[in-house]
């Protein structure tokens, strides 16, 4: 996967994700281009368009579209599910998981993306993995670690 | 699960956003965002020091900033103390604003590898994982110099926790994928090979991306996963829906994982191992059967999970393609799918079918789904189904369905999206020449195109049809009745002006003896669409009525009172203003005669690969074009002809030069020069032309992808093929020798002998008639012969050569005479290859080696592998080198099985000296390495031309030994 956006049935951009090497003037004017393209589209159609050189798969859930862009030899139906996948992290996360959660919360919503996937691959696909990640690293945080360095470890394990 | 109150919220974050949020205008927006800027500066700049908390809140709120789409500069300093922070959420944030905000400030750089540094060695799981993510994320080479030696040892120590092992697969990957020099695998590859048999499913998931990747740059190297890949896929294929726990997705066992597994085994031909191949077939079949089966679910998520690991499958038996059984059961799945209530699945099936389309087992299994297709593209609603349905239509066609489907194609356009019009006009195009048995057909088909289409008809498109119409007479007298009527419409598009100004003008006297398409009515219709066209069409037509002077002698009166007007001879156009004038005193003082030479019917194109396929591909990019036609247009020097042969590009022709490409040929006073002369003085040189070549590489083992830009100078001429290459076997038994048979059929042979020195050449061919029969009006594109040959007479002609520089496709030769009335009309390849003008070199063992160390460079070197296509015999190889040109080394290569040759190519513009080193591969007596590297003997640098020159070598080479023909 070269790169994942969300954004608004507005157009407005709620996440961006890059997978490869590019400039901001770059980044934006792709995402103008795309965001335009995609909001362009009848309900119906189907999810996958080409763009450029690169596939498009995009998904609306409710006021969001997600969109990413993948390769040539990339498959299109997994990529459809990868969308989902996330999706279903965020609502479990959030609990009913709504636009607004996603703009006051955008650090976790990249946080939970980044452990689900990593360099546009799938690292972890168990759901429950993924969670439980981030609440390991969600309880972390009520932890000051100044006094030992060792204890992580112990809190991690438990 | 508590909801949004989860972890330690922000609250001034939270406050800012709703601000913004509240906004009213931009400038609203912009105006609160300033406010907070100044406060951040300044907070970040006052004396006090700020606590973690308020630093994590500042440095969040400088990233939501710059997620809205505006612009930060600072701050990144507070980021990077965060990243040493104990607190981990401060060190998250920090670590996900460097993510974003990657800045290279070299300072910066190192300060936040010290931070990476210490997380990776503070054995924290969680720590690792969030400075692997940063790695991974930003990617940059600096990080790869850091780290790309640490990770994978990170990945396969025993005691790394699963989660890590996960992060380091991809954070490798993404640093492979930057900076493949830095990541080596070396001494650790078997066991990243084997993390496919982890036992934690999430670890393979994450692992099988990097070893894909790396699979695909190093083949060789990671075979050994083939098989654990497919005893893999068989776990997982034949396991129930709840053994995988967690990784079975709505009833689907890890169907990610599925797909990964079936994409890394598509890096491979299939397997050797008879035991391997079975379970692999096995599995195939198995996800065949299961797509036939009632869903686990009615969720779409069920189904889309199940189908993205079915099409995967077919992907994988269409890469192999050599299971007849497999490929028609996908075929037939596929089928169903095309009327699939779901857009998806019919989108994913056109797209799929396009690929099985071009192997020969399925080919006639997909053409029966023609008219599901035509309905497609007729009724879909989504523009991008149709579009794949134009797509699949163009792969499916052949001889059998051609009209069909171009009809189609042509209504379809009619109403077609503007988005793809363009392309689909190459599309018709170039179906109608690949696949014209009668050429009126194609002329007919070409002039609606332009008709419907017009402004999306390239360049390419309409000098295509007049490059046709030239070299086949028998079309020529049907176009210009044709374009004749198409011009009578009141709206014309200028591009048929163009192609009936040339057409008429070559041409119009083949239907001037019908009074209603009489020369006057012709001059006066061209005459008529004049003050509409723009000005390269102008000075197309003021060379169209100029050649009528020459055809009708009755028409000069009144063309040259249009020339005399002011409006031509004083244009302030200066090209149109030159050929008015120049026209004008042509006409009035050159005798008949004179003007009957210059203003020659046009002699005919050589014939090479359809400059629109290379346009089409080019447009859409490698892999885009559907197999056959890399079959057929393999030769990606295609582009050769992209500018080679632009019958109408007045543009930047001189009038001067206008009358000049008149002159035939024949009438020079050169016989021959290599490459053959271009048509217009404004034609870049051909050495230009290959800059297609540019990025050859040289090709591996690796499967024959659109990547392989060896210029196959002998594989099957283009689509124009009717008329070209009719001796391709005469032509290919010459690679080797000089002298002996080039064409033969029952009423003609002809022979050769030829010889060659330096650059220059001489050859003697021979017309034999073999009837007894005289033929007449025998004349070839060379130079004069004696019109008539007697039955059973020969007739010899001596052609001088020289070489001016590379070149790649052989000169083509036209021949033509009557024979009991009959026109015969014959193109031939003349049995010219570069290798014809290799001077042998002999040279020492060290001298050799040492040049070949030193033609190290990429662009010095190029090579082929491949595959014998009978025993290898020494001497048989002995001598088809010899026959080469270059000077054969015995006792050079220190392995007595190689052999190592030296020459040096002559041409007019530069010499090219070539190193070859031929490596038969002795246990399997099949395979051949092939490298060459050659180095322009002249000092400058080595250029284009000589880099073509290696993969041309590397070609011809190549196919003398495939080829049992040539000895």
């Amino acid at each position: 996967m070269q790169f994942m956006l969300l954004f608004s049935r507005q157009g407005k951009l709620r996440l961006q994700k890059w997978y490869v090497p590019l400039s901001d003037k770059e980044k934006k004017k792709i995402t103008r281009e795309l965001v335009q393209t995609v909001l362009a589209r009848k309900p119906k159609m189907c999810s996958f368009l080409e763009w450029r050189d690169l596939k498009i798969v995009y998904k609306r859930y409710a006021s969001l579209y997600f969109c990413c862009a993948i390769e040539d030899q990339d498959n299109e139906l997994i990529t459809l599910e990868i969308i989902h996948r996330y999706v279903e992290l965020l609502d479990k996360y959030f609990g009913s998981v709504c636009e607004l959660d996603i703009i006051f919360n955008f650090e976790k919503a990249y946080f939970i993306l980044d452990e689900f996937l990593l360099g546009g691959e799938a690292q972890e696909t168990s759901k429950k993995n993924v969670l439980k990640a981030i609440e390991q690293a969600d309880l972390l945080q009520e932890v000051n670690y100044s006094l030992s360095l060792s204890l992580p470890h112990a809190v991690f394990m438990v | 699960m508590p909801a949004v109150s989860k972890g330690d919220g922000m609250r001034g974050l939270a406050v800012f956003i709703s601000d913004i949020r509240n906004c009213k205008s931009k400038e609203a927006e912009i105006k609160r965002i300033n406010k907070e800027l100044a406060n951040i500066r300044s907070k970040f700049k006052g004396d006090k020091a700020l606590d973690g908390y308020s630093k994590k809140k500042y440095v969040c709120k400088l990233l939501f900033i710059f997620l809205l789409g505006h612009d930060i500069d600072f701050g990144h300093m507070e980021a990077v103390n965060l990243l040493s922070s104990n607190k981990y959420t401060e060190k998250q944030i920090g670590y996900l604003f460097i993510s974003v905000l990657v800045n290279s400030n070299s300072e910066l750089i190192r300060l936040i590898n010290n931070a990476i540094k210490n997380d990776l060695s503070s054995r924290n799981p969680t720590f690792m994982c969030l400075a692997l993510h940063c790695i991974a994320n930003v990617g940059s080479r600096e990080m790869a110099e850091a780290f790309a030696g640490e990770i994978p040892r990170i990945l396969v120590a025993g005691d790394t926790m699963d989660s890590v092992k996960q992060s380091a697969a991809l954070c490798l990957l993404r640093l492979y994928r930057t900076s493949p020099d830095l990541v080596l695998m070396g001494e650790w590859t078997s066991r990243v090979v084997h993390l496919l048999n982890d036992q934690h499913m999430g670890v393979v998931t994450a692992a099988i991306s990097l070893i894909t990747c790396l699979s695909q740059k190093n083949p060789e190297e990671f075979k050994t996963c083939v098989s654990l890949a497919v005893s893999r896929l068989s776990r997982i294929v034949s396991s129930a829906s709840t053994d995988l726990q967690d990784y079975t997705y709505y009833f689907v066992p890890a169907p990610w994982l599925s797909c990964k597994l079936l994409r890394l085994l598509q890096c491979y031909p299939p397997p050797e191992d008879g035991a391997v191949k079975g379970r692999l077939v096995e599995c195939l079949e198995t996800i065949l059967n299961k797509a036939q089966e009632p869903p686990k679910s009615k969720k779409v998520q069920h189904s889309n999970a199940k189908n993205a690991i079915l099409f995967e499958a077919i992907a994988l038996i269409i890469h192999y393609d050599s299971e007849p059984n497999l490929l028609v059961r996908a075929c037939n799945q596929l089928g169903q799918f095309l009327q699939h209530r779901e857009t998806n699945l019919r989108y994913l099936a056109l797209e799929s079918m396009c690929t099985l389309a071009s192997s020969e087992f399925s080919h006639e299994a997909v053409k029966t789904h023609i008219e599901t297709v035509i309905n497609a593209l007729k009724t879909e609603r989504d523009v991008s189904v149709r579009q794949r349905a134009a797509d699949l239509l163009y792969a499916m066609c052949d001889r059998s369905n051609a009209k069909q489907i171009v009809a189609e194609m042509l209504s379809y356009l009619e109403t077609a999206d503007y988005s793809i019009r363009e392309e689909m006009v190459l599309k018709v195009a170039i179906l109608a020449e690949k696949y014209a048995v009668d050429y009126s057909w194609y002329v007919d088909t070409i002039l609606n195109l332009i008709r419907i289409a017009g402004d999306y008809v390239s360049e390419e498109v309409w000098y295509r049809v007049i490059q046709i119409v030239i070299n086949r007479d028998d079309v020529q007298g049907y176009a210009a009745k044709t374009v004749f009527e198409a011009l009578q419409a009141p709206a014309c598009h200028e591009n048929m002006v163009k192609v009936g100004g040339y057409i008429l003008g070559e041409f119009g006297n083949l239907i001037a003896g019908d009074p209603r398409s009489s020369p006057l009515v012709q001059f006066n219709l061209l005459h008529s669409k004049f003050h509409l066209c723009s000005v390269p069409t102008r000075a197309l037509l003021l060379s169209a009525y100029i050649k009528f002077i020459n055809l009708f002698p009755e028409t000069k009166p009144t063309i040259q009172e249009v020339l005399r007007c002011d409006s031509q001879i004083r244009n302030s156009d200066v090209e149109l203003q030159q050929r008015a004038v120049e026209y004008l005193k042509l006409s009035s003082i050159a005798s008949t005669d004179v003007l009957a030479t210059v203003l020659e019917e046009m002699p005919p194109f050589p014939e090479r690969e359809s400059s629109i396929l290379a346009k089409l591909k080019k447009k859409k990019g490698p892999g885009a074009v559907s197999g056959n036609e890399l079959e057929e247009g393999k030769r990606e020097g295609g582009e050769l002809n992209g500018a080679g042969e632009r019958p109408g590009d007045s543009s930047a022709i001189g009038a001067s030069n206008a009358v000049r490409l008149h002159i035939p040929t024949h009438s020079l006073n050169y016989d021959i020069i290599y490459p053959p002369p271009p048509l217009f003085q404004s034609t870049p040189s051909p050495s230009a032309d290959l800059l297609g070549l540019r990025s050859a590489a040289p090709v591996s083992a690796a499967p024959p992808s659109a990547g392989s830009l060896l210029v196959d100078v002998f594989s099957e001429a283009g689509p124009a093929a009717p008329a070209a290459g009719a001796n391709d076997d005469g032509f290919l038994r010459f690679v080797c020798k000089n002298n002996g048979v080039l064409f033969e059929n029952q009423l003609l042979q002809i022979g050769v002998k030829s010889e060659y020195r330096q650059n220059l050449g001489r050859m003697y061919l021979f017309y034999g008639n073999k009837t007894s029969v005289q033929f007449v009006n025998f004349t070839t594109t060379l130079k004069p012969v004696d019109p008539l040959v007697e039955g059973g007479a020969q007739v010899q002609q001596v052609i001088n050569i020289e070489c001016l520089t590379v070149f790649s496709d052989a000169p083509l030769l036209n021949i033509k005479f009557r024979y009991g009335g009959a026109l015969q009309n014959l193109t031939l390849k003349l049995p010219v290859a570069i290798n014809k003008f290799f001077q042998p070199t002999e040279m020492s063992s060290h001298d050799f080696f040492q040049r070949w160390k030193q033609l190290s460079q990429p662009q010095q070197e190029a090579q082929k592998i491949f595959k014998a296509n009978h025993a290898m015999d020494t001497e048989v190889l002995k001598a088809k080198l010899l026959g080469l040109g270059t000077a054969l080394l015995e006792k050079v290569d220190p392995n007595p099985d190689n052999f190592v040759c030296a020459g040096v190519i002559q041409t007019k513009a530069q010499q090219v000296g070539c190193l070859l080193r031929l490596e038969p591969n002795a246990q399997a007596q099949v395979h051949t390495h092939f490298p060459v590297r050659a180095l322009g003997l002249e000092s400058r640098p080595l250029g284009v031309s000589s880099v073509t020159t290696l993969s041309l070598c590397v070609s011809v080479v190549h196919h003398s030994f495939i080829c049992n023909k040539c000895l």
